[in-house]
């Protein structure tokens, strides 16, 4: 199908863009790379006045030291994370959840920010932004401000950008040497996760130094297993060590159900995940 | 709005509407049939070009965003009557058999071949992940792109097929300037 009609803008900076928004009014809508938004428009399950076009504002695109932290333009493509160095040397989990997402095709246009702006609860960049405490730079109307990602996500579909915010980049602490894995459950001709496991952690001879865990749809919002974390930290990573962690996986979540999967067996592939992603990321 | 878009080569100008999707454009503005639409999900992947050197969904672009780009779809993959390798290898080793997936199978083929001049067969499968064939069970299609892996100068992908500026033309059947 095609998408009902709009008024095209493509701003060259995000000063205008935030403009552009904030004339259009509430039925105007951001377009990063179009993988969400453009199959969304050609159901017509969203039918906005104006659609105001990221893809020309340079300072939008690519990734930077910035000291502590990795900042990730929020027009990034998932292509670009995917190879980058910086994300590999400090952020792996990062990288990790972005081979998974989706084909080459959608890697080549989807960006970082926009998966953070639509906030699918199945998509595999939540969690991994989560459990790397990652910080997001958004501007409006009063400026630019910082919004964790733990405030970010707000519930199905919905962050806290206001319908003029443009979130800008995306600040990541490095976490540089954790090793990381992310653990996927798909059907094989919808890459989108049933359940999907963020683990990156930091080994201190045998021994789990740190740990952190994020959960991609085990509810409405990416969330931490921060009982797995505290269970794994100051322990040998063997075996039975991981398997009693993961076993806490599920704790404290309410998934949602849907044609794939109810809240029991979601809680139990959280659980086999976790197991799975820790021991993955312990072997390199 | 007004646009340019190089497509296999020739300069096309043309007054688009803003909503046009650039697998649209392709099709009913400059007769570039080569390239279909098999869903309305961005799921198959039939509707597979290179859009500066990289594959990408034409149902999932607007025409808009193509503006002062580069598009290459199968079309324009033949050179003085030769088949492409790739597409040369897909008829070898029987890979189609209604043929509605192949333009996008071999334009995504291209496109993996260029990041990957010697993949095996999973990342042949991979690399395909995002075009759905229903007929050939894939078996042929991932020979097929071993065999033209075979038979292909390494690089020889998206890039390679860019023209260069001088033998660019500028206005194309089909463009309205
Ligand atoms: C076939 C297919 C399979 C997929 N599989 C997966 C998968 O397995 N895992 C996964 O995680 N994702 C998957 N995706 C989604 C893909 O990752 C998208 O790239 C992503 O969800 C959206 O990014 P985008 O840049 O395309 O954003 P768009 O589609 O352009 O925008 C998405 C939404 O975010 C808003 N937005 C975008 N950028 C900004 C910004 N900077 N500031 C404010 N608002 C913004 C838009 O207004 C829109 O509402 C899939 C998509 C397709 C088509
Ligand atoms: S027509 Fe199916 S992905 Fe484009
Ligand atoms: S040959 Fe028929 S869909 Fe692939």
């Amino acid at each position: 199908m095609i998408p009902a009609p709009f008024d095209y803008v493509a701003p060259s900076t995000v000063d205008e863009a935030v403009r552009a928004l904030a004339d259009a009014g509430e039925d105007a809508k951001v377009l990063a790379g179009g993988q969400s938004l453009l199959p969304v428009l050609r159901m017509r399950l969203a039918a906005p006045t104006t659609v105001v076009d990221l893809g020309k504002i340079g300072e939008l695109k690519g990734v930077r030291d910035e000291g502590d932290a990795v900042v990730i333009g929020a027009m990034t493509t998932h292509y670009d994370v995917q190879r980058d160095p910086l994300v590999h040397d400090h952020a792996l989990l990062l990288a990790r959840a972005t081979d998974t997402v989706a084909d080459p095709q959608v890697r080549h246009r989807g960006t970082f920010g926009g998966s953070l702006a639509h906030a699918d609860p199945a998509g595999d960049l939540l969690a991994p932004a989560l459990a790397l405490d990652a910080e997001m730079v958004v501007q409006g109307t009063g400026g630019r401000r910082t919004v964790s990602a733990a405030e970010f996500f707000q519930d199905f579909f919905t962050t806290s950008l206001a319908p003029e915010d443009i979130l800008v980049e995306v600040r990541v602490p490095k976490h540089t040497g954790w090793s990381a894995h992310y653990e996927k459950f798909n059907r094989v001709a919808q890459a989108w996760s049933m359940v999907a496991v963020a683990a990156t952690v930091r080994a201190e001879g045998g021994t789990i130094a740190e740990a952190r865990i994020g959960l991609t749809n085990m509810a409405s919002i990416p969330v931490r297993a921060t009982a797995v974390e505290q269970a794994l930290v100051g322990r040998s990573a063997d075996a039975e060590t991981i398997r009693a962690a993961a076993e806490h996986a599920a704790e404290g979540t309410s998934p949602t159900v849907d044609g794939n999967a109810d809240v029991e067996y979601r809680q139990h592939l959280a659980k086999v995940l976790t197991g799975r992603a820790v021991e993955s990321a312990m072997a390199g | 709005m007004r646009i340019t878009v190089t497509v296999d080569g020739t300069g096309y100008t043309d007054e688009v509407e803003p909503r046009t999707l650039l697998v649209h454009h392709l099709r009913e503005k400059l007769g570039k049939t080569g390239t279909v639409v098999g869903c309305d999900t961005s799921n198959c992947g039939a509707c597979t070009v290179h859009l500066n050197g990289q594959s990408v969904k034409s149902c999932s672009v607007l025409a808009v965003q193509a503006d002062g780009c580069e598009v290459t779809t199968v079309e324009g993959l033949a050179r003085d009557g030769q088949l492409h390798p790739v597409q040369q290898a897909f008829r070898d080793n029987h890979a189609l058999q209604c043929g509605f997936c192949t333009p996008g199978m071999i334009m995504q083929s291209i496109d993996l071949l260029a990041d990957n001049p010697d993949p095996d067969e999973e990342a042949v499968r991979e690399g395909l992940e995002g075009n759905l064939c229903r007929c050939t069970g894939y078996q042929n299609i991932v020979r097929a792109v071993r065999d033209a892996a075979g038979h292909m100068r390494p690089g020889a992908g998206p890039e390679a097929e860019q023209v260069s500026d001088a033998e660019r033309t500028t206005t194309g059947v089909g463009g309205d300037a």
